[in-house]
């Protein structure tokens, strides 16, 4: 075990793969320079052919991933969430559709490494937290991960998965250290971890909001509150199976998601709970997601747009009210 | 061939070349192997009678959605694709029939597939612009234009990366000529050196939009000018100028010399769509040009040169189109006796890796 930031699990996870499998390549825009620091030595071990530095051109390259996915390629493509936008259609029509559209022929190996940079004044077009959009696509794997463990774990499930992936990159998480096992550990998808057993409520959080519902956790300890935080790590496929049992046991659920609060995540977790463990619920479901509005540049606004480790104790107050 | 060099836009160096439109009517002769020009008639003639087949069938109601015929355009596919190995990639667009035929793809299959039956290409889950057959390298075809050149580009890519010899080809549309994905797909192509063959069926008009309304060059080929490609403007009713244009731009793939842009210039025969309603002819184009194309029939054009230079015989050329007539009659009977998808099959096909159903 050791010690290693977010960042450089990305880091170790894409070299790792690299090497185990030469049809394994990364491409995107400043890589080779590891512009966003997950790319580092990369050119230096595995050279041009490999390590590919794009024009800004997401339309373009996205779809070319796909095109070398289909014969026989595992490609690795570095963006931004808010410049997924930009190449949205490849991401739909092609990468999520084909298998389906052309009746399971298609075999399309390729992963999408999504930073979601926001909480740092990067304002309303470089603070996007997108994942809850592509869930309701069918055809991609939605990874979220809240580790350095973890993110190295899936990374390397997502690289040697056939389907398409989109790894949402947490930024607020880039500088944040934790234990990563040594050797080649692998996280499986749909298996959510269950960071603290608890007894009178549920929290659910994805991606940097893990932490905070830690820190809330441990904070309501004092009020004589034991909460139960789950981390479901995957948001396709989703392990509601653990949280229905959760919720079963504490009765009441709290959904803490970094995304905007229309159909997000949490939505999704709550509606599932809603309807499937609705008889194990004491209280009403509570969401603590973004506000509905776009990221104001302001500090002095941005702070009140996400989720909280405040805002979500006083959700875990409000349903044992 | 002549090649004719046409002012570059922007002074920028001469890299689009327009060929000689009427070298067939000419009757110039033709050095191919006889075996491969029976194959481009058959070929073409495979097309012919699967669209208008699917015309007859479409409007009696026997499968539903859209189609797009790709009657009048035949020999733009058959030429890039005569020049193609069975190891090749192509993609494709809506306008989808003509491109796996003309690959070498199954007729029954892809007539199941417009039945939406499982004897289909994709046993009905993708339908008439969604033709597919991996088998032999038909990557597919989009309904979203310009959206597979990308994903071809992306191919080549690969042959780059592993030292491959296979090369792809895309066909694309006048319209689609102007989306991004066309335009960033060229340049990567370029910048890269990747094996790939841009292929423009200028029709004329992205269905009711003529491309003299939508394009700002003469020819969608002078575009190759600024990413720094070969560009050739091609008649695109004549399969042999658009076989030998391909070839060179085959060999030029093969050879690391990077991608290059055929325009193949052609009609659309038919309307945009079955299924879409029928558009008043008048209202977008005139009557008098579409007769003046129809005399251009590609597959007349070819056929009288052939004949006329001996290479092939009527009774030959007849007999050909005959066979093919009747594969295509066989492919009817084979879809409508193939059965529909069972329920249980809704959900299959989603993923290589499964995962639960939510």
């Amino acid at each position: 075990m050791a010690q290693t930031i977010f960042g450089e699990a990305i880091n170790q996870a894409i070299i790792e793969e690299m090497r185990r499998d030469e049809s394994v390549f990364i491409m995107g825009e400043d890589i080779r320079r590891s512009v966003y620091g997950a790319t580092a030595n990369l050119l230096e071990e595995f050279g041009e052919k490999r390590v590919i530095d794009t024009p800004l051109s997401e339309n373009g390259f996205f779809g070319a991933a796909i095109g070398a996915s289909l014969v026989g390629m595992r490609p690795i493509v570095e963006t931004l969430t808010s410049f997924m936008w930009v190449g949205m259609d490849q991401l739909i029509s092609q990468a999520a559709k084909m298998r389906y559209m052309f009746g399971g022929q298609a075999r399309l190996p390729v992963v999408y490494r999504a930073t979601m940079f926001y909480g740092g004044g990067s304002a309303a077009h470089h603070s996007d937290r997108s994942y809850p959009m592509f869930m309701n696509m069918p055809g991609l794997k939605i990874i979220v991960p809240s580790s350095p463990a973890d993110v190295k774990g899936l990374l390397k499930t997502a690289i040697r998965d056939d389907d398409p992936c989109i790894v949402f990159e947490d930024g607020t998480l880039a500088g944040s250290r934790g234990e990563v096992p040594d050797g080649d550990r692998l996280v499986e998808f749909g298996k959510a971890n269950v960071l603290r057993q608890g007894e009178d409520c549920t929290v659910v959080a994805i991606a940097g909001s893990v932490s905070m519902a830690m820190n809330a956790a441990e904070e309501l300890v004092a009020e004589g509150v034991s909460v139960e935080v789950i981390d479901p790590r995957t948001m396709v496929p989703l392990d509601k199976q653990t949280i229905l049992d959760s919720v079963e046991k504490t009765g009441r659920l709290v959904c803490v998601d970094p995304a905007h609060k229309v159909c997000s995540a949490a939505s999704e977790i709550a509606s599932i709970v809603a309807q499937e463990g609705f008889w194990s619920l004491q209280a009403p479901v509570v969401k603590v997601a973004s506000e509905q509005v776009h990221i104001p540049y302001t500090p002095a606004l941005e702070k009140l747009v996400y989720p909280t480790k405040d805002k979500i104790v006083e959700a875990v107050r409000e349903t044992l009210d | 061939m002549a090649i004719i060099s046409v002012p570059a836009p922007c002074g920028l160096s001469r890299t689009a070349a327009v060929r000689d439109r009427r070298q067939a009517e000419r009757g110039a002769e033709v050095n191919i192997d006889k075996e491969l020009l029976r194959l481009m008639l058959r070929r073409m003639w495979t097309i012919r009678h699967f669209e208008v087949k699917v015309i007859e069938v479409h409007s009696a109601g026997e499968f539903t959605g859209g189609a797009h015929p790709y009657i009048g355009e035949e020999a733009v596919a058959v030429g890039v694709c005569a020049a193609l190995e069975d190891t090749d990639y192509i993609a494709g667009n809506h306008r989808s029939h003509g491109h796996p035929l003309a690959k070498g793809g199954d007729v029954k299959g892809a007539m199941a597939e417009l039945y939406g039956r499982v004897d289909g290409y994709c046993k009905g889950k993708g339908g008439s612009m969604h033709l597919a057959d991996f088998s032999i390298g038909i990557l597919g075809e989009s309904g979203i234009v310009g959206s597979s050149v990308p994903v071809a580009t992306g191919a080549a890519l690969a042959a780059k990366i592993r030292g491959d010899d296979f090369v792809s080809a895309v066909f694309f549309g006048d319209g689609a000529s102007n989306q991004g994905a066309c335009h960033e797909s060229m340049n990567l192509a370029s910048i890269w050196d990747l094996p790939v063959i841009f292929v423009c069926e200028n029709n004329q008009y992205a269905v009711t939009t003529s491309y003299k309304d939508s394009v700002a060059v003469e020819h969608v080929a002078d575009r190759a000018v600024a990413y720094n490609m070969p560009g050739v403007s091609v008649d695109g009713q004549d399969v042999i100028a658009m076989y030998e244009a391909s070839m060179e731009a085959v060999k030029r793939a093969r050879s690391g010399q990077g991608p290059t842009l055929i325009e193949g210039l052609t009609y659309r025969f038919d309307e945009h769509s079955l299924g879409l309603g029928r558009v008043r002819r008048g209202a977008y184009r005139s009557e008098e040009e579409i007769e003046k194309w129809k005399k251009r029939d590609p597959i007349e054009i070819f056929t009288r040169r052939v004949v006329s230079l001996g290479e092939l015989s009527e009774a030959d050329c007849e007999a050909i189109s005959e066979e093919e007539r009747l594969k295509v009659e066989e492919a009817v009977e084979f879809a409508r006796n193939s059965p529909y998808p069972e329920p249980s099959e809704l959900h299959e096909d989603m993923w290589a890796n499964p995962i639960a159903v939510p």
